[in-house]
């Protein structure tokens, strides 16, 4: 079989069942593909075609046996954020480029045992620090869609991956849309569960009041059937909250008739490419053709979601990122004369300019006498954030707007100025500072390039926002198309 | 609002980070421009609660007992130096 590097993860998961491929077979197809043309994206760090491949004949095996379950033998990628037991985990930085786990993270362990094969460790920006996986130790990655452009970030290598045809999923993390816009710049679904929803076990730290781990994946199907074994309480992340993990995948399909559909306002401000915002408009009148009504609502604070984003995010970073002291792991200088000196020139020669920027960002906000004027008057900001949040889903079940203003960006385009960077993420931050889960997903195109619509659920409902995206993709076919040049 | 070149060079030595003379005024003029944008958040009434979690729950504890053991070998394979188990470092005492 050919075709296999387009299915989903539902549809593999047939083929497999009715033995019309093996899971050996499929992880060397991928593998091959991924050694043929990962040249031209550089979305991945590391490749384990031995511990793929073992876990492929194991998956086998497992089906022989009649022992296989609906992700038994599918292969995936994990971003390099994510301990691997043996395997090196580099975070996207020269000061973990030395590192080998020595343990698995949670979501890791959960996956293994659904049976699923990890087929290596896809690129990211440095510590999960960028919007457009330019900041790597490992290089840019480049988009599937077009070569010039970026293809998200953080999670820009697991999206470049999927969209590639590398595998048919790949994990990612989302501290302030790090799946939710590469997802959409590379036309995949991308879901950022409920802050605590997942165990972050393992899961490197960025700032730890937002970081949630999540997956991206071509369909909304596929998105329900990893996240119900990655889902669940962990009692080693003492933020996991412990909570029954409803069937995603069972859910599936449930009428739109009735559904409540929040439009904020404030999506669809100047910085707006109107192209995307048609988009956002064509894929409400499918939800309404479907039976779900739209109603107008508003969060005044959206605006300064990003300014909020970047006092917390960096103060979480720089107390985070303080473990990297060049003494029991990690990147550490030659012929260091005393203590301080190791410190700072391993940290100095391990962090890049992006991660050096943050960590000063929040060093400068948590010292003395700007505590207040910054920390605390952000955190204050996002429980006003929160709250408009909480005001609209008094009136809807579900929010729907673009997820990002426009469609993928050149590489290089907006390096230099941090700020409009940060600005890429105006509507995905707010979602991060409130906890509540999000998703996107495919809904068109801009200039050839894909655009996401933005999902937002309320707080554990992300059933009902897996189900909105999969009825959606029932009746459009955007998520089927793949870039020319990977066909 | 604009930090001078010895206020960066202050706030990389609280970091811990040694950065090269000639990336001074560059992180100069980012840093600046990343305070001025966040500087928004002045206008904010401030009579409110900050967020301590984004959920209405609360720290979660357990008993103080052995869960588990690392293997220490194992861990102290990522070290750049040890010896007898110990993690090696620059004399910190004369």
């Amino acid at each position: 079989m050919s075709d296999l590097h387009t299915r989903s993860v539902a549809e593999l998961s047939r083929l497999l069942a009715a033995d019309e491929t093996t899971s050996v077979a499929l992880t060397e197809a991928l593998l091959g593909r991924i050694g043929a043309r990962d040249g031209e994206l550089n979305s991945m760090i590391t490749v384990t075609p031995e511990r793929a491949l073992a876990q492929a004949a194991a998956a086998d095996a497992a089906r022989a046996r009649g022992d296989a379950g609906p992700l038994t033998g599918i292969p995936l990628i994990h971003k390099d954020i994510f301990c691997t037991d043996g395997v090196k985990t580099s975070c996207g930085s020269r000061m973990l480029d030395n590192f080998v786990s020595p343990y698995d993270a949670t979501l890791v362990r959960r996956l293994d045992a659904a049976g699923m094969v990890m087929l290596g460790k896809s690129n990211m920006d440095e510590f999960a620090m960028g919007s457009s996986n330019e900041t790597s130790w490992y290089g840019a990655v480049k988009n599937p869609w077009d070569v010039a452009r970026v293809p998200g970030g953080s999670s820009g290598g697991s999206s470049a991956a999927v969209a590639a045809g590398f595998a048919p999923a790949a994990t990612g993390t989302d501290t302030g849309g790090s799946i939710r816009q590469p997802a959409a710049f590379t036309n995949l679904v991308g879901v950022k569960p409920t802050y605590g929803r997942v165990s972050r076990y393992g899961m490197i730290a960025f700032a730890s009041s937002l970081d949630q781990a999540g997956v991206l994946t071509r369909t909304a199907e596929d998105a329900a059937l990893l996240l119900g074994v990655m889902a669940g309480f962990d009692e080693a992340d003492s933020t996991s909250v412990d909570r029954e993990v409803p069937d995603y995948a069972a859910g599936l399909g449930a009428d739109l008739k009735g559904l409540r559909i929040g439009v904020p306002k404030e999506f669809f401000d100047d910085g707006l490419d109107s192209r995307v915002a048609a988009c956002v408009e064509a894929a409400l009148e499918v939800y309404r053709s479907l039976g779900a009504t739209t109603v107008e609502v508003s969060l005044p604070y959206l605006k300064l979601s990003v300014p909020t984003y970047y006092v917390i995010a960096p103060a979480e970073c720089s107390s985070n990122l303080s473990r990297f002291d060049g003494v029991r792991f990690g990147h550490r200088c030659e012929n260091p004369h005393d203590l301080t000196d190791l410190y700072k020139r391993s940290r100095g020669e391990g962090f890049g300019a992006e991660v050096k920027r943050r960590i000063m960002t929040g060093t400068y906000v948590l010292s003395a006498g700007y505590y207040d004027a910054y920390y605390l008057k952000a955190q204050k900001t996002r429980q006003l954030i929160a709250a408009d949040f909480a005001r609209a889903f008094e009136s809807c079940d579900l929010l729907m707007g673009p997820t990002t203003p426009t469609a993928a960006f050149k590489i290089g385009e907006k390096t230099d100025d941090p700020v409009t960077m940060y600005l890429n993420d105006i509507y995905v931050n707010g979602v991060n500072l409130a906890g509540l889960p999000g998703l996107s997903l495919p809904m068109g195109f801009v200039d050839g390039l894909p655009v996401g619509l933005h999902i937002i659920g309320n707080y554990f409902d992300e059933a009902r926002m897996l189900n909105a995206a999969h009825r959606y993709q029932q009746e459009t076919d955007w998520h089927t198309r793949t870039p020319e040049g990977f066909a | 609002m604009k930090l001078t070149t010895d206020e960066v060079a202050d706030i990389a030595h609280l970091a811990r980070l040694d950065i090269a003379a000639e990336d001074v005024p560059g992180y100069c003029s980012t840093l600046s421009s990343i305070l001025d944008f966040v500087a928004q958040l002045e206008r904010v009434n401030a009579e409110i609660e900050p967020m301590a979690h984004p959920e209405d729950i609360a720290q979660r504890l357990r008993a103080d007992q052995i869960t588990g053991l690392i293997d220490r070998d194992r861990f102290q394979q990522n070290a750049e130096a040890v010896d007898a188990g110990l993690y090696l470092v620059p004399q910190v005492i004369e």
